[in-house]
């Protein structure tokens, strides 16, 4: 392994500073006092002047999770968070409401053009409106009016709450209950914003839609919250981006993702992770504790995760489907890559319970450095759902002698006319591999990232076709410097 | 254009070269032949900077230059080529994606325009074509799967597009069929030219019918013990190396 191990240390030298969005926007900031405690969860509430019942929520929330552990069953490693040594709010200072951009705080305009997210109306994306989160709160909202006349609603978390509370209350916490898990309880108390999304029966959203989360401010935590529902017979395609800056202290991220499909309706999330990863020594970076989850509540319906997880000091997350309805569909598709020290723990849970429902489960999980890369799955049964099928394939991608990839996947089954199929493989990068292709003149770490998107080719191929070339080198980004 | 004095290599700390000296001038297309376990992959390796096989004295001369030092990838943007033994299979990578990053790195390294995909699927075509490589071939991944022979061909596709300056086909003859050898013979010859040379390693006299040699010479031990023209190669066919191996001992 001569060879591999000199290009990593050849390339370990050129990496220092890779993570080019790691810069802080110095802006004016609001945050709640450091610490969590009931007062805190009634700041945030306030701050955004929430109705009582919303508050109540937050709070019966916050009450369950003082009783609560964390869980630690995933395989990862590190110290214990103090949950009180942590700012739980943290908004930009501006005025209370943003009508057009020419009101967002031009810092915030530069600094998500430096992410490569344009919001200035005349360099906007073509056909895919963005929601920009700026720590705990969305800055604006594109194509507001565009995507009004099609009826849908496209518009932050808190606005939901104040212009569409019928719909946030209907659906709010019932496909990730309040108590539903360590995390995602903590973030029912303290959330703070996110996307809301709403498509109307028969309606095939006119654009992709998208959120830019960023975390800014230092030692806060962030806790966003995204609904989605899909009525009868509509589609949507939405994706979700992050960044943060590169900070020594690890920075607590605990989202959670809601998604309902009525009959007939599709829901396409996907999702590109890239939050700070930590320094290549394992300094630093985001704690990524998510909470996904999609509920083919219809007949007939779909929700379709994809993800590129290629950031995080720590990723323990499972998008998951539960297929309610009859005929209902659910895929995964997943890409996750840990270099250096990072850890990840990903993977999804299918949910049978209606008759024929069928799911998919393409991973393929790429381990670098000193990393721990584990697939983690859980295809259920139910005994009603009469006629289902799973296929899941769970490729693992070693680079280099020292890091580690794990599959754990649980299957149940309580009918007997079921089908599941399970692949599995595990491949190295190798030396002739290397040797192979810088002999055709590639130089080492360019043949890496050939090599891994080859490897991931099935999986980049269900990204919405604006991300998926900047998926692709986003890729190539997160290997350098890798193989150890 | 190549000069190789008195060259050791070593592998996994074992000496294999032993004193190699070899000079091909531009314009001459050689041949090594040689018993099983001689040094002749080894060599080849070496030629192209192979990670593990270490120069332990003497020196590799290629346009007057040294090229000991260098990454393999910068040796094949100075044209430096190799047809490997046994190819590399590279899952998930098509081979078309596979030969335009490669065309197109060599290009960069030598500061010349990027090919783009219509470009290049043109020439791929083109070149393809000669060498019986169809479309359905190029989309498949590099080598996964292909037959001996089929890999073979990959092989010489990718020589004729890169058109190196020196080019060593180890082996390439062995496991091709009669039509294929003269579809690979004939793509080598295309490319013999008077600013170009090739180092042919062969087993089988069969093919220098084909691509016809200005020298042949036999690698034992690890050292060239007997150099001459193409007449070299029908006498190793009648009589093997023992009695060369003695003479030279
Ligand atoms: N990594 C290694 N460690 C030790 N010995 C090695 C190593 N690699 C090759 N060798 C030895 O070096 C010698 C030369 O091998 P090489 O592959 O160059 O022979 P060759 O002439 O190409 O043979 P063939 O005609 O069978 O292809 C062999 O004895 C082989 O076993
Ligand atoms: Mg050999």
């Amino acid at each position: 392994m001569a060879a591999v191990q000199e290009t990593i240390d050849t390339v370990g030298t050129l990496q220092t500073d890779k993570y080019k969005y790691g810069f802080v926007t110095d802006i004016e900031s609001d945050r709640a006092p450091k610490g969590l405690n009931e007062d805190t969860v009634r700041y945030i509430s306030a701050a955004k002047g929430e109705p009582q019942w919303l508050l109540d929520w937050r709070l019966e929330a916050f009450r369950r999770w003082k009783e609560m552990h964390e869980p630690n069953w995933a395989k990862l490693r590190y110290p214990t968070i103090d949950f009180q040594d942590a700012y739980y709010y943290s908004a930009p200072r501006r005025k209370p409401k943003l009508n057009s951009l020419d009101e967002v705080d031009p810092d915030l305009l530069a600094t998500y053009a430096k992410l490569g997210i344009p919001l200035g109306e005349q360099k906007l994306l073509a056909n895919v409106a963005v929601d920009a989160v700026f720590d705990s709160v969305s800055v604006v909202t594109t194509f507001k009016e565009k995507l009004g006349e099609a009826g849908v609603i496209f518009c932050s978390f808190s606005e939901a709450v104040r212009e569409h509370p019928e719909l946030v209350r209907k659906y709010l916490g019932t496909v990730v209950p309040a108590s539903d898990n360590f995390y995602a309880t903590l973030n029912s108390a303290v959330f703070s914003d996110g996307s809301f999304v709403y498509i109307p029966p028969g309606v095939r959203c006119p654009m992709e839609l998208s959120t830019y989360f960023r975390i800014n401010a230092a030692e806060t935590g962030q806790f966003e919250r995204t609904l989605i529902i899909a009525d009868r017979d509509s589609y949507v395609s939405y994706l979700e981006g992050c960044t943060a800056p590169q900070r020594d202290e690890n920075q607590l991220h605990a989202a959670v993702v809601e998604l309902v499909a009525l009959d007939n309706a599709e829901i396409k999330y996907s999702t590109v992770q890239n939050w700070y990863p930590g320094d290549e020594t394992g300094k630093g970076g985001i704690y990524n504790f998510v909470t996904k989850r999609g509920d083919c509540r219809g007949a007939h319906s779909k929700i379709s995760w994809t993800q590129v997880e290629t950031g995080s000091a720590i990723t323990w997350k499972y998008p998951s489907c539960i297929l309610r309805g009859d005929n209902s569909v659910g895929e995964f598709y997943s890409i996750a890559i840990a270099n250096n020290y990072q850890q990840a723990d990903t993977g999804t849970k299918m949910i049978h319970l209606g008759r024929n429902t069928r799911s998919r489960i393409v991973s393929k999980g790429i381990s670098a450095g000193y990393a721990q890369n584990t697939y983690r799955g859980l295809v259920s049964v139910h005994p009603k759902a009469e006629g289902a099928r799973n296929f899941t394939q769970c490729d693992s991608l070693l680079i280099g002698g020292h890091c580690g990839a794990h599959t754990v996947p649980y299957i149940e089954s309580r009918n007997p006319t079921a089908k599941l199929e399970h692949e599995a493989t595990t491949s190295k990068i190798s030396e002739d591999q290397l040797f192979y292709a810088t002999s055709r003149g590639i130089p080492a770490e360019e043949a890496i990232a050939l090599i891994v998107n080859g490897f991931c080719r099935d999986v980049l191929q269900q990204l919405p076709m604006e991300f998926a070339v900047e998926a692709q080198k986003l890729v190539g980004i997160s290997l350098e410097g890798s193989v150890g | 254009m190549l000069e190789i004095r008195n060259l050791h290599v070593e592998v996994g700390g074992k000496e294999i070269l032993k004193g190699l000296t070899l000079s091909i001038p531009a314009g001459e297309v050689h041949a090594i032949m040689g018993p099983n376990g001689s040094g002749k992959s080894t060599l080849s390796y070496t030629l192209a900077g192979r990670d593990g096989y270490v120069v332990t004295s003497g020196d590799i001369l290629y346009q007057g230059e040294s090229i000991i030092g260098l990454l393999p990838e910068q040796r094949a943007a100075k044209g430096v080529f190799l047809a490997l033994q046994y190819p590399i299979e590279i899952p998930g990578v098509t081979t078309m994606t596979f030969l335009r990053t490669a065309l197109n790195a060599q290009r960069k390294a030598r500061g010349e325009q990027l090919m783009d995909a219509a470009q290049f699927l043109r020439l791929v075509r083109a070149k393809g074509k000669t060498l019986n490589v169809n479309d359905e071939m190029l989309r498949r991944p590099l080598n996964a799967g292909f037959s001996g022979g089929e890999k073979k061909r990959a092989e010489i596709l990718q020589m004729a597009l890169f058109e190196p300056k020196f080019a060593v086909l180890d082996e390439t003859d062995s496991g091709l069929d009669i039509d294929a050898l003269k579809l690979v013979a004939e793509g080598v010859n295309a490319l013999r030219g008077p600013d170009r040379a090739m180092l042919v390693i062969t087993h089988y006299q069969r093919l220098l019918d084909y691509i016809v040699p200005d020298h042949v010479h036999v690698l034992a031990g690890g050292r060239i013990i007997k150099s001459g023209g193409r007449e070299l190669a029908l006498e190793l066919e009648k009589s093997g190396y023992d009695d060369i191996i003695k003479a030279a001992a």
